[in-house]
């Protein structure tokens, strides 16, 4: 056995170095070997995409619970159904553009309307294909997805926190949507040693409670680092991650409206209908009126630029985080 | 195989031919209740389902969860009140719940649902998907050394649909031999001919150059049907099978065939006398001396 096969048949030792130097896609590469490992009803999917999913290291040592559909999408996602009705646990790969726009109906039709035990890991999320233009954003997947009865949504903030979703899925019936990015993104935690439960947010700043920010995925570490630098100009807010997109934390989002008077939200998505919509139907179902900010990608098509780039041009870096805070607090 | 034993062909293929005609006269009942149904492509793929369900796949009566059970997809999902009637009359669940179709909260519709109706291996409706799931399925049954086959039963203008070539194109790639396909091909789809919406033909060459083997046979000739399946080679084999069964929509009502205003409707009392004289009349003759 090469290195690799034997770091995963014997279980990948993570340490806050190594998580620096991985990415969500290897996170999860690794972590599904292990859990493989443990579970021989694991198999899994990937449509032409092994080596950008990072799946490869799995098909290494799984090579029959490994299956390539090629550039296919939709017949993969129903042939997970298929497996999942035969006592398989399936996660399958695809870039979340196409999982969430090519492959909706599927997804909604074969995984959520059955109720059946799939996992979608959808890469490259957000903006984090930069360059590759709109045709390779995903800036409505989180609103889609959402939409479907039976479906469970995360958002991951780091690579920490992918491997973090990934195990907890072992308990979780019915489909999940796992969305994540493409490159190296800034950690936000500092190591795995905190609780992770899907539907319940994690506070990481709390500063004080002039303002609250609600974020997920990459803008929480973006988040933290604007709290830190408001707080010196003596702007204290709280930045909670918002991991999981649906259940929604709802009390979270209540008992956060009640005490600091001030929610803004901010995705690597579109304003409409991703956690911003998800927060705000909360806030109006409940009755509360509050000062209240979308931070996302607005109702356009995004552009060609590195994704840092992009991350400032639809202000959900942190800069533009301190700008939208100052603004709704009209500072 | 098959859920009765016969001592003579002529004896299996007599029974064949009266749960057709049985399974029919149910279809009309069933439209009539329900306030309308999918008659054409309902009475087209009768004689098919019924030698696959009452001898062709490896069943237990009573038993809809049976580990080591064929699996069958109806791709074509609007086949519904067709295919639930079957499921009944194999004892997965009791008869007198057919009379609830399409009523509110009913388990049954125009679609099948695997959460609802038990012997439904996957809720279908929406074209394209079945073949692809069955792909999941014989990969998983491989994947468990288990020789059970999946059956999937498609409409001929469904495979109008891109997504079923990418189902086509995976079973050969996979070598799913265990897969068995089949083209209700009764020619009409919900606009007219087939031929002149979008054309499927030639359906042979088209699927064996994919890699599949094909067989193009009547398919309402209960012999022929009987015979295609029980040839088929041993579900460890390398090539996907596709049956071309060459149908007419309506089938068995005189009024109704290769008529597609038929292909969803509801019946008054008078045609539902009309229809059941017709699938009398239409009785193939008894094989069995006794």
């Amino acid at each position: 056995m090469t290195d690799v096969q034997k770091q995963i048949a014997t279980g990948f030792t993570f340490t806050t170095d190594t998580y620096d130097q991985l990415t969500q896609s290897e996170v999860y590469g690794k972590v599904i070997g292990e859990m493989a490992e443990a579970n021989p009803d694991i198999v899994v999917l990937t449509s032409d995409l092994m080596r950008s999913n990072k799946t490869g290291d799995f098909r290494k040592v799984f090579p029959e619970r490994f299956f390539n559909f090629g550039i296919a999408e939709n017949n993969m996602v129903a042939a997970a159904a298929g497996m999942a009705v035969s006592g398989k646990i399936p996660f399958l790969s695809t870039m979340a553009v196409f999982a969430s726009l090519r492959c909706a109906e599927s997804i909604r039709t074969d995984l959520a309307y059955p109720n059946l035990k799939v996992r979608i890991i959808a890469t490259h999320a957000g903006l984090s294909m930069g360059n590759g233009g709109t045709t390779h954003h995903a800036t409505e997947d989180i609103a889609i997805l959402r939409s479907m009865a039976n479906m469970t949504v995360v958002v991951p903030a780091d690579s920490i926190e992918t491997g973090k979703v990934v195990r907890a899925s072992k308990d979780l019936d019915g489909p999940l949507y796992v969305r994540i990015g493409r490159s190296l993104e800034p950690i936000a935690y500092e190591d795995d040693q905190y609780e992770f439960t899907i539907g319940k947010s994690i506070m990481m700043r709390d500063h004080g409670s002039d303002a609250t920010v609600i974020a997920c995925g990459v803008c929480v570490k973006e988040a933290m680092d604007a709290a830190d630098e408001l707080k010196d100009e003596g702007i204290k807010i709280k930045v909670v991650n918002m991991h999981t997109i649906k259940p929604l934390d709802k009390e979270a989002v209540i008992s956060l409206a009640k005490t600091t008077g001030v929610i803004a939200t901010v995705e690597e998505h579109s304003i409409i209908g991703g956690l911003g919509g998800a927060v705000a139907e909360t806030l109006a179902d409940a009755g509360i009126g509050i000062k209240f900010k979308r931070m996302g990608v607005p109702d356009v098509f995004s552009v060609i630029g590195y994704p840092e780039e992009l991350y400032a041009r639809y202000g959900i870096d942190k800069e533009g985080i301190k700008k939208g805070i100052k603004e709704v607090l009209h500072i | 195989m098959g859920i009765k034993e016969f001592t003579t062909k002529e004896e299996l293929l007599d029974f064949l031919d009266d749960k057709a005609v049985e399974l029919r006269k149910e279809i009309i009942h069933l439209s009539a209740i329900a306030g309308g149904g999918h008659l054409g492509g309902g009475l087209s793929m009768v004689d098919v389902i019924v030698a696959l369900h009452y001898h062709v796949m490896n069943l237990k009566q009573g038993d809809p969860r049976w580990p080591k059970r064929d699996r069958f997809v109806l791709s074509k999902g609007h086949g519904s009140i067709a295919y639930c009637p079957v499921l009944a009359d194999l004892g997965f669940f009791p008869k007198d719940w057919l009379e609830t179709f399409n009523r509110l909260d009913s388990p049954f519709g125009m679609h099948p649902d695997m959460k609802k109706i038990p012997g439904v291996e996957m809720s279908t409706g929406s074209l394209g998907h079945g073949l692809s799931v069955a792909v999941g399925m014989a990969l998983s049954a491989r994947l468990d050394n288990e020789d059970w086959r999946v059956f999937v039963l498609l409409g001929d203008g469904e495979t109008n649909e891109g997504m079923v070539w990418e189902a086509v194109q995976a079973a050969s790639h996979y070598k799913l031999g265990n897969i068995t396909a089949i083209i209700d091909r009764n020619s009409l789809s919900l606009d007219g001919p087939t031929e002149e919406i979008m054309s499927i033909e030639p359906i042979s060459q088209r699927w064996e150059a994919f890699g599949w083997r094909v067989y193009d046979i009547d398919g309402h000739n209960m012999e022929t049907i009987v015979d295609t399946f029980d040839s088929l080679p041993p579900a460890d084999n390398e090539t996907p099978n596709l049956v071309i069964a060459r149908t007419v929509k309506g089938k068995g009502v005189k009024f109704m065939e290769d008529n597609p205003i038929w292909h969803y409707s509801g019946l008054d009392g008078e045609k539902s006398e009309e229809a059941f004289k017709s699938i009398e009349q239409c009785r193939p003759a008894r094989r069995a001396t006794k």
